[in-house]
C-alpha cells in the first residue's frame, strides 16, 4: 500500500470514529446557506443570482474549518513527526493530507449540494450534475493549497484564526471561478464556461506541483 | 555611504519630479489637473508589483540558500508593498472621484491591486504570529512563493471577471511627449526611493536582529 | 575503518535564532555500541537526536546513519532509525493495532499483522490492542510508542528520555527490549538526565554541555561520575 493511500485511510478510519471533520463542515455549509435565505428575500430576483455565491461561501469557509480539525489531529501528541520519521518522501505526506482533506470536504458537499438545490428550488437534472462537477474542480482547488496552508499556520500562535489570513485572499481566483462556472450553469448560458474550468484545473495543477516541492520546509525545523 | 549617496540622489531627483509634475507638465485636455496624479500613481503601481515580484524572488532564495539576508529582503518588501499598493489605491481613488464620481469601484484592476494589498498584508501577519526566527523565515518564504504564483491567477480570474480601469495610455502612444518625459522623471524618482526605502529598511531588520541577539545573550548571561 | 560505524557525526552545528543549540558535535558511535548520552535541559540532547532522525534540519556539517548520508538520502537512512521521544507520535482514535498498522503501511511493510501482535504481546497490550489509545494511561502510551519504535526492525535506535514518566512495569518493559536489541547487535543512543538509568546497560558513556561534547568514554569508567556531578548537578562555568 502506498503511503499516500495509506494516510487516506488512516483519517478515514479515524473521522469515522470521530466525525468531527465532516460534521463541522456540514453543520457550518448548512448554516451559511441558512443566513444567506434570512439575508435576502426567499422570492426576490436578486436571489437566484446570488445563489452561486452563497454556495461557494459555504463550500470555502466549510473547508477552512474541515483543514483545521485535520491538521489539529495531526498536531495532537505530536502525530505530525511521526509520519516525519517514516521513509516517505515530505511531498507524499502533502498529497495524502490533499487525498484526505478533499474526500472529507467532498463528503460534506454531498450533502450540502441537494440542501442547496432545495432551498433555491432548483432541479435536479443534468444541472445539478453539472454544478457538482465544479464542486469538484473548485474543492480539489481549495484542498490543494489549503492542506500547505494548514500546516503553515499549525506553527503559527492562534492557528485557528491565521488559517482563514492566509487562505482566503489566495484562493480569491478559486471562488470566482467557481461561482462564474455555476452561476453560467444556472442561467443556462454555458458560453465560455470552459476557460473558467480550465482555471480550476490549472490552479489545481500548479499548487500541487509547487506544494509538492516546499512541503519539506514547512514541516521541518 | 551608499544610503548617504542614494538619500541626496532621492531629495535632488524628487524635486526635480516635483517641479516637472507641477509645473513644467501640460494640462491634459479634457481631465484638466487631476491627471497629474497619475505621475505619482503609475509608479505606486508599478512599485507594488515590483514588491511582489522581490517577495517571491528573495523566497525562492532563502529556501536554497537558508541565509537569512534573504529573508531579510523578503520582510522588507513585503512592508514595501503594503506601503505602496495603499498608495496607489489612495491615489487612483483621488482621481476617480473627480473623473468617475466614485471612489471605488470593483473593476479588474482595482481589485487586483487591493487584493495584492491583502496578500502583503497576510504574509506580514504570518510573520508577526511566528515565534521562531527561522520558522518565521523559512515559511514566510514558503507562503511568499505560494502568494507570487497566485498573482497571475488573480490577474486572469480578476480580467475574465470585469474590466472598467482606462486601458493604459502609456503603452498606446497617446501621450503627448512632454508628459512622457514627466512620467520618465517621475519613474527615475520613485525608483531611487524604493531603492533608497529598501536599504534603509533592510539595515534596520539587521539591527533588530542585532538588539535581539544582544538581549538574548544579556538574559543568558544572568 | 569508518563503515563500521552505525551513526558518525562531523562537526553538527545548529542555531535556532541566536540561540546555538550544537555547537560542533562530532561524534562516531560503532555497531553494537550502547551510547548513554547526558546533559541539562537545554544541553542540546534532544536536538541532536532529532537531528540524527532527520527531523531537525543541521545548520552545518554532515550525519551518517550506517553509511547513509541523512541529508542527501533521508528516506533511506530514515528505514535504519527508530526514535523514540517524549511525544508518542499515537493518535489518540485508534488503536494499538490500528496506529501500528498504520505506520507499518509508511514504512511499505507486507504481511505485518502477526509482528504488530508479537510486539503488542512483547510491550503486554495484546489484551488492549483493541482500545482506542484515548484511554491509556502515560505509562501504557509509552510501551505502544515502544512498540512503534521497534515495529521496523531499526538497526539504530534513539531514544530521548525514555524513562521521563514511565511506570515502574513500563520501565522493566523497556529495559528488557533494550537488551533483547543491545544482545542482537542493534546500535542504542539513550539521554537521560539520571546517571543510574542511564548507566545500566550501556557500553559508553558521554556528556554534552551548552551544545558541545565534554566528555566521551566507556561506560565503566569511573570518571563519568565526576564528569556528571561537574556539568549536571552543579554545572561547571555557569
Amino acid at each position: 500500500m502506498s503511503p499516500v493511500i495509506a494516510i487516506v485511510f488512516k483519517d478515514i478510519v479515524i473521522e469515522m470514529r470521530s466525525k468531527e471533520s465532516v460534521s463541522s463542515m456540514l453543520m457550518f455549509g448548512v448554516l451559511v446557506l441558512t443566513i444567506f435565505s434570512f439575508a435576502f428575500e426567499p422570492s426576490s430576483i436578486e436571489r437566484s443570482l446570488i445563489a452561486p455565491g452563497t454556495l461557494w461561501v459555504a463550500f470555502s469557509f466549510a473547508a477552512i474549518l474541515g483543514l483545521n480539525r485535520s491538521l489539529a489531529m495531526e498536531i495532537d501528541n505530536d502525530c505530525l513527526q511521526g509520519l516525519l520519521l517514516a521513509p516517505v518522501d515530505r511531498g507524499n505526506l502533502y498529497i495524502g493530507k490533499v487525498a484526505s482533506n478533499f474526500t472529507f470536504m467532498m463528503i460534506a458537499e454531498v450533502i450540502v449540494l441537494p440542501i442547496f438545490v432545495i432551498f433555491n428550488n432548483l432541479k435536479f437534472n443534468l444541472q445539478f450534475l453539472e454544478i457538482a462537477g465544479i464542486a469538484v474542480l473548485g474543492t480539489f482547488a481549495i484542498a490543494a493549497i489549503g492542506s500547505i496552508l494548514s500546516t503553515i499556520s499549525a506553527n503559527t500562535r492562534m492557528k485557528e484564526v491565521m488559517l482563514p489570513v492566509l487562505q482566503i485572499p489566495l484562493t480569491v481566483p478559486v471562488v470566482i471561478s467557481s461561482v462564474e462556472a455555476t452561476s453560467m450553469v444556472l442561467s443556462g448560458d454555458t458560453k465560455g464556461i470552459s476557460s473558467w474550468l480550465y482555471l480550476l484545473a490549472g490552479f489545481s495543477i500548479v499548487y500541487l506541483t509547487v506544494s509538492y516541492l516546499v512541503f519539506e520546509f514547512v514541516v521541518e525545523e | 555611504m551608499r544610503s548617504k549617496i542614494l538619500g541626496v540622489l532621492v531629495l535632488v531627483l524628487m524635486i526635480a519630479n516635483l517641479y516637472m509634475i507641477f509645473v513644467f507638465a501640460p494640462n491634459e485636455a479634457t481631465m484638466g489637473v487631476i491627471q497629474r496624479i497619475f505621475y505619482f500613481h503609475l509608479p505606486f503601481g508599478v512599485s507594488s508589483y515590483l514588491s511582489a515580484y522581490l517577495l517571491g524572488f528573495a523566497s525562492i532564495m532563502y529556501l536554497i540558500k537558508h541565509d537569512l539576508k534573504w529573508d531579510r529582503l523578503g520582510a522588507s518588501a513585503g512592508e514595501m508593498g503594503i506601503l505602496f499598493t495603499s498608495m496607489s489605491i489612495m491615489s487612483g481613488a483621488l482621481w476617480a472621484k473627480p473623473v468617475w464620481g466614485i471612489w471605488w469601484t470593483w473593476d479588474a484592476r482595482l481589485t487586483l491591486q487591493f487584493l495584492l494589498g491583502l496578500i502583503f498584508l497576510s504574509y506580514l501577519m504570518l510573520r508577526a504570529y511566528l515565534p521562531e526566527r527561522e520558522k518565521k523565515a523559512a515559511l514566510g518564504a514558503v507562503f511568499g512563493i505560494l502568494a507570487m504564483v497566485d498573482v497571475p491567477f488573480n490577474y486572469l480570474s480578476i480580467r475574465w471577471w470585469r474590466t472598467q480601469h482606462p486601458q493604459p495610455v502609456i503603452l498606446g502612444g497617446g501621450l503627448d511627449w512632454d508628459m512622457w518625459k514627466v512620467m520618465m522623471v517621475s519613474f527615475c524618482a520613485f525608483a531611487a526611493l524604493y531603492a533608497y526605502l529598501l536599504d534603509r529598511r533592510m539595515a534596520i531588520a539587521r539591527v533588530e536582529e542585532e538588539v535581539e541577539y544582544l538581549e538574548h545573550a544579556i538574559l543568558a548571561h544572568d | 575503518m569508518p563503515d563500521t560505524f552505525a551513526l558518525e557525526s562531523e562537526d553538527i552545528r545548529k542555531t535556532f535564532g541566536h540561540f546555538t543549540a550544537l555547537a560542533g558535535v562530532t561524534l562516531g558511535v560503532k555497531r553494537g555500541e550502547f551510547l548513554a548520552l547526558f546533559g541539562r535541559n537545554g544541553a542540546g540532547k534532544t536536538t541532536f537526536l532529532k537531528i540524527a532522525a532527520t527531523l531537525v534540519r543541521q545548520s552545518q556539517g554532515k550525519l551518517r546513519v550506517e553509511g547513509i548520508d541523512t541529508r542527501e538520502e533521508p528516506e533511506r537512512a530514515r528505514r535504519h532509525i527508530g526514535f523514540l521521544s517524549h511525544n508518542t507520535y499515537l493518535y489518540r482514535d485508534l488503536n494499538p493495532v490500528e496506529n501500528l498498522r498504520f505506520f507499518s503501511r509508511l514504512y511499505g511493510m507486507p504481511d505485518s499483522e502477526e509482528r504488530i501482535l508479537a510486539l503488542l504481546d512483547r510491550v503486554g497490550l495484546r489484551r488492549r490492542a483493541s482500545d482506542p489509545v484515548r484511554a491509556f494511561s502515560r505509562g501504557l502510551h509509552q510501551r505502544l510508542g515502544i512498540a512503534r519504535v521497534m515495529l521496523h526492525d531499526p538497526s539504530v535506535i534513539l531514544l530521548d528520555e525514555p524513562y521521563t514518566g514511565l511506570d515502574a512495569n513500563a520501565v522493566e518493559i523497556l529495559n528488557q527490549i533494550l537488551d533483547q536489541a543491545a544482545s542482537a547487535g542493534k546500535t542504542i543512543i539513550l539521554t537521560s538526565h539520571d546517571l543510574e538509568q542511564g548507566l545500566r546497560a550501556a557500553t559508553r558513556a558521554a556528556i554534552i554541555d551548552r551544545g558541545k561534547i565534554v566528555f566521551d568514554s566507556g561506560a565503566k569508567d569511573p570518571a563519568i561520575r565526576d564528569a556528571y556531578a561537574a556539568y549536571i548537578r552543579l554545572g561547571v562555568g555557569r
